[in-house]
């Protein structure tokens, strides 16, 4: 069975989609080969470049199976006529191509039928393959597209060769006026122009010899490039940086690394603006000390052998030199004008055309944050709301800063850094300036599932407030999320409070704080454009899947148990988790199993009495009811209920669980023995009630029904 | 760009970014810079092979370099005008923009083009070897083999027009430069305008319309593009108002590229003197405006 390989060479695909686009190709030629019933031997696997994307398939069988299948044809009463064959069975014969003697004879419902056994010859692999190859590969997704040939033909960057083979023979196929061959192409400068590929097996190495390597091997190389660079300074190494470390395997087809240096004295700028600099603009590793102080040197990835007279090294040098130069005019001019003095400025940048100025936010936030402030406190949470008022009213002038001009990517950081070296007051404490700085810097985080959250109640306070009130204006004016429309990134703004609530452990509901955000635009010209009439019910089931996200996905808990803790509320974030936490806990316990069986047939059982509108005593009177058990349990459940409430007062979720754990005898009992739905009505509806008041007292930690137990599934 | 005949032209632009400006103190970036162009239409095959052969033919062996691609779009909402490319680096340093115009004045190219814009200031202090810009030499004298450095020529350039670009400029008269040219240009993208609308086409009309001057009006309009940006580089647009102003110079330059089409081939004048005309039309269009968009 012939290997299969598929290259298409491509004029240099952007870094950022090489990988995705790599995978969905083997993916298809995969699919394709299974469908078309030519499964091949081994795995499919994948290599690619900036310049090709390739698929090997290891023994791929050279056509299809053949078919062998009966065929039937007219009923044998049309078919003979006097025992001769008609022209039907003729006809029939010859479709077939079986001699009319052969045919064959089929009994069916309907009566007695002519057949005939027919094998089907396969196809050949190649010809499916040069068929049906162009589709998938036009198919393929691109973040972005262009033509070259013809208006609606269509590819990341040009296709300029095509490689397509089975062992020795090439497929043949056509995609935008090339036909594929068995020629590849090399390195652009270190490798030869044309690579004969002699067979797919041979095509790795192929490659190789022209200085072209597949994407895993690109990473071990540059890794152990930067290493070995590293070691040349002592006690240096490289900062870790995933990202950037998969865009240089992907902008180079055969890597190395120099180490470069830039002068000291540039170390006087804020790292941060350093460091961006370097990977944002250059691509260049950062290199730091063993405490993690940066160096004056930087590292680069090449897309060529070596820099063995040292010219790839001086150039990078100017470059970066040439770059800082510009980074320190920016932040020299910016001093020129205060932080204090560029708020006002802010009253001429738009923050959203309807919801006004980035000063109207400046002043809804500081607002809002100081509400919040009050509330943090009262919780019992040590805040200095001083710190955050300031804060608040400094965070956005940035924005009017070149330095964030050149580098957007560093907002609310810059600000961060010129607090900390500014005049902000005239009498102000430098360690409250210090805390000032801090909550600027980090206002907004996090930026992702993955970031930090601010590091002090502060920079949270603000984080949070901010990101209210720009998802409450937006609300308010309908511009609400939807599939995968968010184009102010209002989802990660919500994550990003959820997870800074849940982790400072900050006692807001999220409907207060989006009700007092909501309430900072009264009054306001914004408020005149606002069209969302259920602005609280959209709010509501908004956040409820953030924090239903955050407590699935940030912190792992299994999807029933969010679903159990999340029905009985889902507006206490920090709440939310730590029942989340103690149902967890106990989960899979055997007394909680049961306990949870319990509660899915007490609900059904409410909903059938709902559904045919059975009465429900309002208080279960003792004295009607006639079962020993039922009666046990009608004693058992006030007592219980009150022990519980206490210790879910105190938030001891666990140990409230527990107890609830206690009452399985009690209900297991009273499911063995007593029949609820009983003709007599009075009974009927004061075993009703009891059981509601089980469901109502005890679901206010977690619906228990929600969760999954062994073999029964979720009432959901 | 616009148009179906095949064109090939290379030149030489000045590019005017006013907020690039940094008082000739930063060794690479120039408020002026001058770019050389290259625009192929349609891009032929190897077009990424022919330049890398343009670096090897002005003395950078590229054995010795690391050259590489990086995703890079060019992009001008004022225009309509847009393609996808690469910027090249050319050992950590960006030499030049390469891009694949999609779309003009908001018209699908039909055939593409190729543009390659070509930082000249850069390439020279690359291949002289030089740190700043301004140590380039510029001339060097036969007999006395006197130096002219790229400083002699332009420091002076640079220091003043940073002073007048970001403090001097007088914002008011800058808004009434703005106002009278775009007031010019849009008079006339309106006559010629009543011109295609003549129900009496004859030869008059005719005449009139493929003598009409809106090269002329281009010019009011990259004036426009110019005087906007100075006034940003003065700090005197708002972000609110930004969007305002682009649409105005978008709106000229759009009536202009619909005006020309209609005088190039509207009459099926498809001469190689107009197609180039267009050409550098559209380039200037880009290199002043690209840094409003």
């Amino acid at each position: 069975m012939p290997d299969f390989l598929l290259e298409v060479g491509s004029e240099e695909i952007p870094a950022r989609m090489i990988a995705g686009a790599s995978k969905e190709l083997r993916e298809r030629v995969s699919v394709l080969l299974k469908r078309e019933r030519l499964e091949p031997a081994g795995a499919v696997t994948h290599v690619d470049t900036p310049r090709r994307l390739a698929v090997l398939a290891p023994g791929v069988p050279a056509a299809q199976p053949d078919v062998t299948e009966q065929v039937t044809g007219p009923s044998v009463q049309v078919a003979y006529k006097d025992g001769q064959p008609t022209p039907a069975a003729h006809a029939f014969a010859k479709k077939v191509g079986v001699d009319v003697g052969r045919l064959e004879k089929v009994s069916t419902p309907k009566g007695e039928y002519l057949a005939a056994t027919v094998t089907r010859k396969g196809r050949s692999a190649s010809e499916i393959l040069g068929e049906t190859l162009p589709k998938e590969i036009s198919s393929l997704y691109w973040p972005k597209n262009m033509y070259w040939r013809k208006r609606g033909e269509v590819f990341v960057r040009p296709v300029r060769w095509l490689v397509a083979m089975l062992d020795e023979q090439v497929v043949p196929m056509e995609l935008f006026g090339i036909a594929a061959g068995k020629t590849s192409r090399g390195h652009r400068i270190i490798g030869n122009e044309t690579v004969p590929i002699p067979k797919p097996s041979a095509y790795v190495e192929a490659l190789r010899a022209a200085k072209v390597l597949g994407a895993a091997e690109r990473e071990q190389v540059i890794r152990k490039a930067l290493d070995a660079a590293a070691r040349t300074i002592p006690g240096a190494r490289w900062r870790e940086d995933k990202p950037l470390l998969a865009t240089v395997v992907n902008l180079t087809e055969f890597p190395s690394a120099i180490l470069g240096s830039f002068d000291p004295e540039f170390l006087e700028l804020p790292e941060e603006v350093l460091v961006t600099v370097m990977r944002d603009h250059q691509k260049y590793f950062a290199m730091e000390d063993a405490n993690g102080k940066l160096l004056p040197h930087f590292l680069a990835v090449l897309n060529t052998a070596a820099d063995s007279d040292g010219l790839i090294r001086h150039g990078n040098e100017r470059v970066l030199r040439a770059r800082f130069n510009d980074a320190r005019f920016f932040w020299q001019t910016d001093q020129k004008q205060t932080l204090r003095d560029r708020v006002e400025l802010l009253k001429h940048v738009t923050f959203q055309k309807d919801l006004g100025s980035y000063y109207d936010k400046t002043i809804r936030v500081q607002r809002l944050a100081s509400g919040l402030c009050e509330i943090v406190k009262q919780g019992g949470v040590a805040v200095r709301p001083g710190v955050v008022h300031k804060a608040a009213y400094l965070a956005k002038t940035d924005l009017t800063t070149e330095l964030v001009k050149e580098f957007t990517e560093l907002q609310g950081i810059v600000g961060g850094l010129y607090a900390r070296v500014q005049l902000l007051d005239d009498d102000l404490k430098p360690e409250v300036q210090g805390e000032i700085a801090k909550a600027i810097y980090d206002h907004y985080k996090p930026e992702s599932m993955e970031d930090e959250v601010p590091r002090t109640v502060e920079g949270a306070v603000l984080s949070i407030a901010d990101k209210a009130d720009s998802i409450a204006g937006m609300f308010a004016l309908g511009l609400i999320p939807s599939g995968s429309k968010d184009p102010f990134a209002l989802r990660r703004q919500a994550n990003g409070i959820v997870k800074t609530v849940a982790e400072h452990k900050l006692p807001f509901r999220l409907s207060e704080i989006m009700t007092d955000a909501r309430a900072r635009y009264e009054g306001s010209e914004a408020e005149k454009k606002f069209s969302n009439a259920t602005y609280a019910e959209s709010i509501r089931s908004f956040f409820r899947e953030r924090l239903e996200f955050y407590l699935k996905d940030a912190r792992k808990y299994a999807y029933d148990v969010v679903n159990a803790v999340l029905a009985a509320d889902s507006d206490d974030v920090v709440d939310a988790a730590a029942r989340a936490q103690a149902v967890s806990q106990v989960r899979g316990s055997a007394d909680f199993d049961s306990i949870s069986v319990a509660f899915k047939r007490t609900k059904n059982i409410l909903r059938q009495a709902e559904e045919n509108k059975r009465r429900i005593a309002v208080q279960v009177d003792a004295a009607v009811l006639q079962e020993e058990s039922e009666k046990e349990l009608a004693a058992l459940l006030p007592r219980a209920a009150r022990s519980v409430e206490k210790l879910r007062a105190t938030r001891s979720y666990q140990p409230a669980l527990l107890e609830i754990a206690k009452l399985r005898p009690a209900a297991d009992k009273f499911f063995d023995r007593v029949m609820v739905m009983v003709d007599d009505d009075n009974l009927r509806a004061n075993r009703l009630a009891l059981l509601q008041t089980l469901v109502k007292e005890f679901s206010t930690i977690a619906d228990f029904s929600e969760i999954v137990t062994e073999g029964k599934e979720s009432t959901k | 760009m616009l148009g179906p005949n095949p064109y090939k032209v290379a030149y030489v632009q000045p590019s005017r970014r006013p907020a690039d400006g940094r008082y000739g103190e930063n060794p690479n970036r120039l408020f002026k810079h001058m770019q050389l162009q290259v625009i192929l239409k349609p891009p032929p095959e190897n077009v990424q092979e022919l330049y890398l052969e343009s670096l090897t033919a002005i003395g950078i062996d590229l054995r010795q370099h690391d050259i590489k691609f990086e995703e890079d779009n060019w992009e001008s909402p004022t225009l309509g005008a847009w393609g996808i490319g690469w910027q090249v680096m050319l050992d950590g340093l960006e030499i030049t923009q390469f891009t694949y115009f999609q779309q003009c004045g908001g018209v699908d190219l039909d055939p593409i083009c190729a543009e390659l814009t070509y930082g000249l200031e850069r390439l020279c202090a690359f291949l002289q070897d030089v740190d700043s810009i301004y140590d380039i030499v510029w001339a060097r004298d036969p007999v006395t083999g006197r130096e002219v450095k790229y400083g002699d020529v332009r420091l002076a350039d640079e220091q003043q027009f940073s002073v007048y670009n970001f403090e001097a400029a007088d914002v008011q008269s800058a808004w009434k430069h703005f106002e009278l040219c775009e007031g010019e240009c849009k008079a006339l993208i309106e006559r010629y305008g009543a011109l295609t609308k003549d129900k009496n086409e004859g030869d008059g009309i005719a005449r009139e319309k493929s003598r009409f001057p809106l090269l002329a009006a281009y010019d009011l309009c990259l004036k426009c593009s110019h005087y906007f940006n100075i006034l940003d580089a003065r700090g005197a647009i708002s972000v609110t108002e930004r969007v305002g102003v682009i649409a105005r110079v978008r709106a000229l330059a759009v009536g202009i590229a619909k005006a020309w089409m209609d005088q190039q081939y509207g009459s099926e004048n498809k001469s190689e003197k107009s197609e180039k005309a267009t050409e550098s039309a559209a380039k200037g269009k880009k290199g002043k405006l690209a840094p409003v968009g």
